[in-house]
């Protein structure tokens, strides 16, 4: 067994013991990344810097060592990070050496942890299923049992769930906007928190849609994504949205204990035409809970239905004016201009030669839904059904809930190319589970817990209270020892 | 509401990306479509009910306005297409 299938825990411990040092973990985890470029998942490697690191760590042994010291990791493609290419999937920043640090990937090395490189990921954030990406597709480590078609690890943060999988890395950074980690975790049977909105600083990642973004953990457990998140999480100057709260002990949260808490089950996300194993897994899921002492209460959050549309009006408006920054004039990609070019030629040719088909769709549709004469019909409308969907959750919370459980996903993965003809929409449709979330604020966490009769992959989404991540991390923790979920991808790359 | 060429082309201009002409009907085409999506909105009562401003009820900070970093010119410029004598260099704007 390789260390770099090692949890975060698990590692901690064989450091602390001088089983191993960080350089023989960063050098296992080097090697299985440099044995899998067939995923596409480490588009910048950078072991000069991990080894560097380890090196660092391993003289750092005992007191003066952080909670992450000697931890290999990988980093999605969307944090800034200092000296080191961070394009975000994007031609249009191709070749960007930022002059700074993202603030939690700062914390993050100041905790100790090592840098293995940056992670594919869909352009700009934008798609479910990492196939929008300058870099290619990523290529999911897990295979339907009696095929070999490449399959989608899910998206956006498809190079993270991959790489957490395939054991490249112990654990990774991802983001999520509207299903981003939650997705993906579920589609490669690995863990993924997003946390409340302003747990995590914004400050250094690239922007998508400013009210819906928040960083957070992709990990191999419910333990690592508690010791991940403490790291990540926490106050930033530099991000007046980020909260000025203290953090709790996530990891010590992690009683197993959830007697008495309450557990809804809200009843509009049994879809129309949701597959029966879905529908199975999530009878399951309530079950054990039940038998972990939780009572389960069904509830209605009655306006689930529109938050898709509602979503896919707000996150292309922010978009549409976050990404009006690449104009091909400070950094990244600058189209080669004709005699006679102006200022305004030099912007549209940068911009259409820069981003990919789904960037420029949803920038076009942003502009369209801001533009005069439709901010109200569209943009203004989206925000108050954002209200709506809000107070859906701040009803259930007041009546004493203290989790939700849903499906994660709709389905388990799909093939790559296998959405390439259906509309737009179609993909869209794949977020139904997470958006929700996003749109409200709340922190939310997949888990993986069981396989459909392919043998891939399928999670369940526990839903917390805002602020209460500490509280949601234990409801998973429970759920994970519950399912019991073992399987590993098997190794074809 | 369905957009047409010509909408499809404003918007292009607007958003300042470059569409071929012979692009525009596919894009309007794909555009239309998930405004089609998109108007399910219309089906819920809106009335009276605040359009959200910020997602946790929290006050925005205030900092002191005080200068606290800069004077790195170099490094700003280090990213840029095309920089030269301290400045962003871009074609000519004013005639």
């Amino acid at each position: 067994m390789s260390l770099s299938s090692l949890t975060i825990a698990a590692a901690r411990d064989g450091l602390a013991t001088g089983d191993f040092t960080s350089v023989d973990l960063t050098e296992a985890c080097l090697a299985a990344i440099d044995g899998a470029d067939a995923l596409n998942t480490f588009v910048h490697k950078t072991p000069d810097i991990a080894l560097s690191q380890a090196r660092a760590a391993d003289g750092r042994r005992g007191s003066g060592a952080g909670a992450l010291n000697g931890i290999p990791l990988g980093i999605k493609d969307l944090y800034c990070t200092k000296g080191v290419a961070s394009q975000a999937a994007s031609n249009i920043l191709k070749g960007f050496r930022p002059e700074y640090e993202s603030t939690v990937t700062r914390q993050l090395w100041d905790a100790g942890a090592v840098m293995l490189g940056k992670l594919n990921m869909d352009e700009f954030a934008m798609g479910s299923s990492n196939e929008t990406s300058a870099y290619g597709n990523v290529v999911s480590p897990w295979r339907r049992s009696n095929d070999s078609t490449a399959l989608t690890p899910g998206g956006s943060s498809g190079g993270s769930a991959a790489a957490v999988a395939a054991d490249l890395c112990l654990a990774a950074t991802g983001t999520d906007t509207g299903g981003s980690i939650r997705q993906p975790a579920a589609f490669t049977g690995i863990v993924g928190i997003k946390p409340t909105y302003g747990r995590c600083s914004r400050w250094g990642i690239v922007a998508f849609a400013s009210s819906l973004d928040q960083a957070g953990p992709m990990t191999k457990t419910v333990r690592d994504a508690a010791i991940l998140l403490q790291a990540m999480a926490g106050h930033d100057p530099k991000d007046s949205t980020s909260a000025d709260l203290a953090v709790p002990d996530f990891e010590a949260a992690l009683t197993g204990d959830i007697r008495g808490k309450k557990i809804g089950i809200p009843r509009e996300y049994r879809m129309e035409g949701m597959p029966v194993e879905i529908e199975t897994l999530w009878t399951d899921g309530v079950a054990m809970m039940r038998d972990a002492g939780a009572e389960i209460v069904d509830i209605s959050l009655p306006h689930t239905k529109y938050a898709l549309p509602a979503y896919y009006v707000i996150a292309p408006a922010e978009a549409s004016s976050n990404l009006a920054r690449y104009d091909g004039v400070r950094y990244g990609h600058r189209a080669r201009l004709a005699a006679g070019d102006g200022i305004t030629q030099m912007y549209e040719k940068t911009r259409a030669e820069g981003f990919g088909k789904e960037v420029q769709r949803r920038i076009m549709i942003g502009t369209y839904v801001l533009s005069a004469g439709f901010y109200d019909a569209y943009y203004n409308r989206a925000r108050k059904v954002r209200s709506l969907i809000k107070r859906d959750f701040e009803l259930v919370f007041a009546i004493g809930i203290d989790a939700i459980l849903t499906p994660a996903t709709p389905s388990a993965a799909f093939g790559l190319g296998e959405m390439a003809d259906a509309d737009p929409v179609a993909m869209y449709l794949n977020d139904v589970f997470t958006v929700t979330v996003n749109l409200a604020g709340l922190p939310g966490i997949a888990v993986p817990t069981g396989l459909d009769h392919q043998g891939l992959p399928l999670g369940l989404q526990l839903i917390g209270r805002p602020w209460d991540e500490a509280g949601l991390l234990n409801h998973a923790y429970v759920l994970e020892r519950a399912a019991g979920f073992v399987s590993k991808p098997a190794k074809w790359w | 509401m369905s957009i047409d060429i010509d909408t499809a082309r404003k918007v292009a201009k607007l958003a300042r990306i470059r569409v071929e002409e012979a692009d525009l009907p596919a894009l309007a085409g794909e555009l239309s479509g998930i405004l089609g999506f998109m108007a399910q909105l219309n089906e819920v009562n809106v009335t009276g009910i605040e359009p959200m401003t910020s997602v946790t009820p929290m006050r925005l900070k205030r900092r002191a306005d005080q200068v606290t970093d800069g004077g790195y010119q170099d490094r700003i410029l280090s990213n840029a297409p095309d920089a030269r004598e301290g400045f962003f260099a871009v074609p000519k704007v004013v005639e």
